[in-house]
């Protein structure tokens, strides 16, 4: 046995002392095994990872358990000799790969680091190797690729170079803490190639953390559920996905399965919004190109697209946030004044946005009832008893009781719990249209889940009308009912979800659609063996 | 343009254009040091006659300063002056002023780059090891310690060290002029103590802002990436931390700097130090004009060129500007 984790307890450092976060897990890894570890956030999966390295986050410690590397107990170590195993040994391939390269430092030189420090290969026998490596991994230019800073390389190269990064020493196993998660499917599918190719060349062992069961399904021979710090189940991978044997794994496998029924939307003579052939972009850059699209009224309209496609920059103009070079936006056949200065109280309160970081789109320091109360006041004038009653009218509509949450601070709330809060106060003002940036990419499915069926329910009960911002086809599929498919700041094909998708009508839409990982274990493998990956795509 | 040249352009862009902000800003500060001193009280050819002097001699030698032309006129003929290297003639003595300035300017220089050899190392090493030890004993101390030196006023430190190193010890003179020439060891021995003053004073805020700029890098996950790879505390703050901290580092240090070449009056004062903050606090009270308008001048002229400088290394350590796509 490579690796074998056992009875770990970590605790973290609360107000009221320490609090455990890992209640005594095990994990084994042989020799060239590659094990999942998938959970929802907070379930401890990262910390595990990390374990591994013997290395502890920022405000954990390790309170008992041990942590058996290749027959050593690294946390008896002293930190000295624990680092000599880090990057060494065992390696790790971060989240984020932007965030985790040092900005000042050139590619090469940061690959060329480990070995040095380590002493396991002289500066030119590593960059050769480095080059191998990027060569491996279909990087563009692997002679002088790694001569580039971070800054100069595409999130997915960058993922990718971390990877080679992470084999620099040759460890014996590779830590992956969610290695794609930030990508877009199209950009992830190479990497996830990539590193399915390092693994099976060097015979390293690998522990891959995500909470993508699809993605987790392609990589990894065996899986272990986590959840609130235990293990839950740990089986084969196609034992786990045929036939898993707890209620909680088999509910992480329903989620994607929520489908909103398809509707007959009412014909109204104008759309909630009309956009025509908007122009707009930053500086000198145009990142939308004579883009239009409507909105009905009462209709949600998923616009999907990698990032980049221009679907951010769309809601922007629409807000107002950035004016339009060119074109028109109309709220109910009105045209809206390009700038939001200029628009009228009446029209910036039937326009209103839910963000994707809950957590940054609410002032830590007030709370629930003063976030509410604000859109109630200014938009609607309403004071006293009355604004009483349409709190409560809100925090029931969105499914939090009133009397316990009201008077919390957002840092008290969850993550669902906070994104609900964000949809409140988007309802506070009583809107038309809602832009909902990516709610729910930043929350776990189950509680994803649960907030599609609240935006549903709400539409049904109001009749507002969404634009729904997101990557992810999944939700597209839960909640749309018609589709604009972005690329490059322009509309691929647009119309109702079922003629976009069902099957794939435009080309880059079937490229999007093939993209998603499914559950199907030899998925990726198909994708491989069909050869339609392409090669050092960005 | 070679494809060098087209990478090159923002960042000499960039100076270019703070080269050209610093030189309008020189100019707007010559112009309010040129109006503040023609508002100060008092006819400055009364002053340098005295009393006794009669109306044709005192309007005789307003003619010969000039004094009788408009004051636009007088401006520029000071600044073309100046742009000749032609500060004029003191009023109190008739001797060039740049002559005057020169030697000045020698003596503060030395003692500015003496206390900031010392001091700038000192701080950002006392910074560096704060933010790898946060939190532990030696970071408190030396918190402790630096910020206690900046709480007392410069003259009181001045004189403590003046009265224990000088007067008690008998280690270092207790005036310290430089003299004409003597030999370098001389030199920094003399001018110890208001050295060892202005370090005092200066290095609590540079280790501060060296600690915190650190500190703060030190939560980046490229950090804890770094960790992950076996680099060690100190390599990590070092090679990974301190590179993408320097741009706060080195605005401060140049604030620091600046103020040690002009900010330094009382130091000099106490220790009779020969230097630009003496020469124009006695020139203010003799209204020696010409000397007063050329030491002000030189102050804002260091004080732009140290933050341009400041501007420069911080846009030259960002990779991104250093290294466009």
């Amino acid at each position: 046995m490579l690796l074998n984790i056992e009875k770990l307890k970590v605790e973290a450092r609360g107000e009221e002392g320490w609090t455990p976060i890992l209640h005594g897990a095990d994990l084994q890894v042989a020799k060239g095994e590659v094990v999942g570890l998938i959970g929802e956030s907070g379930a401890g999966k990262s910390t595990l990872g990390l374990a591994a390295l013997g290395f502890a986050q920022g405000g954990l410690r390790f309170a008992g358990g041990r942590v058996i590397f290749d027959g050593t107990d690294l946390l008896q170590l002293p930190e000295r000799q624990r680092r000599a195993f880090r990057g060494r040994r065992v390696a790790y391939v971060a989240q984020s790969a932007a965030a985790s390269f040092n900005p000042a430092w050139r590619l090469l030189d940061q690959f060329c680091e480990g070995p040095a420090i380590h002493h396991t290969a002289g500066r030119a026998e590593s960059e050769d190797f480095a080059r191998r490596l990027y060569a491996a991994m279909h990087l563009p230019d692997p002679q002088n690729f790694g001569l580039r800073f971070p800054h100069q390389v595409s999130g997915g190269q960058l993922q990718r170079a971390m990877v080679a990064m992470a084999m620099a020493c040759k460890p014996d196993l590779i830590v992956f803490d969610e290695p794609t998660t930030a990508l877009d499917v199209t950009t992830q599918i190479g990497v996830l190639a990539a590193i399915r190719q390092a693994v099976e060349t060097t015979g390293t062992a690998a522990i891959y953390i995500t909470h993508d069961l699809a993605v987790v399904a392609q990589m990894a021979d065996r899986i272990k559920v986590m959840r609130h710090g235990r293990e839950v189940e740990d089986a084969p991978t196609r034992r786990m996905i045929e036939a898993p044997a707890q209620d909680y794994t088999r509910s992480l496998w329903a989620v994607r399965e929520f489908r909103r029924p398809p509707r007959t939307l009412p014909q109204a003579s104008a759309p909630t919004i009309g956009i025509r052939e908007v122009t707009a972009g930053y500086s000198s850059l145009d990142v939308l190109s004579e883009v239009s699209f409507d909105i009905p009224r009462g209709a949600t309209v998923a616009v999907v697209g990698e990032s980049g496609s221009g679907k951010s920059t769309a809601a922007r103009a629409i807000t107002g946030l950035l004016p339009p070079r060119a074109g028109s936006i109309a709220l109910n056949g009105t045209p809206l004044p390009p700038r939001l200065a200029q628009r009228t109280l009446e029209q910036k309160r039937a326009v209103q946005m839910i963000y994707q970081m809950a957590d940054t789109a609410l002032n830590p320091r007030q709370t629930i009832r003063q976030i509410l109360s604000r859109p109630l006041q200014f938009y609607l004038g309403l004071t006293g008893r009355a604004r009483e009653t349409r709190l409560h009218e809100l925090m029931e509509q969105i499914e939090l009781e009133p009397a316990r949450f009201l008077d919390r601070l957002p840092a008290e709330l969850s993550g669902g719990q906070k994104q609900r809060i964000g949809i409140a106060r988007a309802l506070a003002a009583d809107p038309e249209f809602i832009i909902c940036d990516e709610v729910t990419s930043a929350l776990d499915q189950l509680v994803a889940e649960g907030i599609l069926r609240l935006l549903s329910k709400v539409q049904d009960e109001t009749g507002v009308s969404y634009m729904f911002i997101t990557h992810d086809i999944a939700t597209v599929r839960a909640i749309a009912d018609e589709v604009v498919v972005m690329k490059g700041g322009r509309v691929m094909d647009k119309g109702l979800r079922s003629e976009v998708l069902d099957p794939p009508r435009h080309a880059y839409t079937r490229e999007l659609l093939a993209s998603v990982p499914q559950m199907d274990p030899d998925w990726l493998t198909r994708r491989i063996a069909e050869g339609r990956i392409a090669e050092g795509a960005a | 343009m070679s494809a060098a040249e087209a990478r090159r352009r923002p960042i000499l862009r960039m100076i270019a254009g703070r080269l050209g902000i610093g030189v309008f800003t020189l100019f707007v500060i010559s112009v309010l040091i040129f109006l503040a001193v023609s508002l100060l009280p008092g006819d400055i050819a009364q002053q340098v006659l005295g009393q006794s002097a009669t109306p044709e001699t005192v309007a005789a030698f307003r003619r010969e300063l000039g004094l009788d032309q408009p004051l636009a006129w007088r401006y520029l003929d000071w600044v073309g002056g100046v742009l000749s290297g032609d500060f004029g003639r003191s009023l109190a003595n008739g001797r060039p002023v740049a002559d005057l300035l020169a030697a000045r300017l020698g003596n503060t220089l030395f003692l500015a780059a003496y206390a900031a050899v010392i001091a700038v190392p000192l701080a950002v090493g006392l910074g560096l090891l704060a933010a790898l030890w946060r939190g532990s004993w030696f970071d408190r101390i030396a918190n402790v310690a630096t910020l206690s030196a900046i709480s007392f006023p410069e003259f009181f430190i001045a004189y403590i060290l003046m009265f224990w190193l000088s007067v008690r010890m008998g280690w270092f003179p207790s005036i310290a002029d430089p003299g004409a020439s003597p030999r370098l060891a001389e030199m920094l021995g003399r001018a110890f103590l208001p050295a060892i003053t202005l370090v005092l004073v200066v290095t609590a805020h540079m280790m501060r802002m060296t600690r915190a700029a650190v500190v703060n890098v030190l939560g980046a996950p490229y950090v804890t990436m770094a960790r992950l790879k076996g680099v060690s505390r100190w390599r990590v703050v070092t090679r990974h931390a301190l590179p993408n901290a320097l741009a706060p580092i080195v605005n401060v240090v140049a604030l620091n700097v600046a103020w040690l070449i002009t900010g330094v009056v009382i130091v000099e004062v106490v220790f009779v130090y020969p230097g630009l903050g003496q020469l124009m606090v006695d020139s203010v009270t003799n209204r020696d004009i010409p000397v007063v308008q050329a030491c002000a001048l030189i102050f804002a002229a260091v004080y732009i060129l140290l933050n341009l400088l400041a501007d420069v290394l911080a846009i030259a350590t960002n990779p991104r500007l250093l290294h466009p796509r």
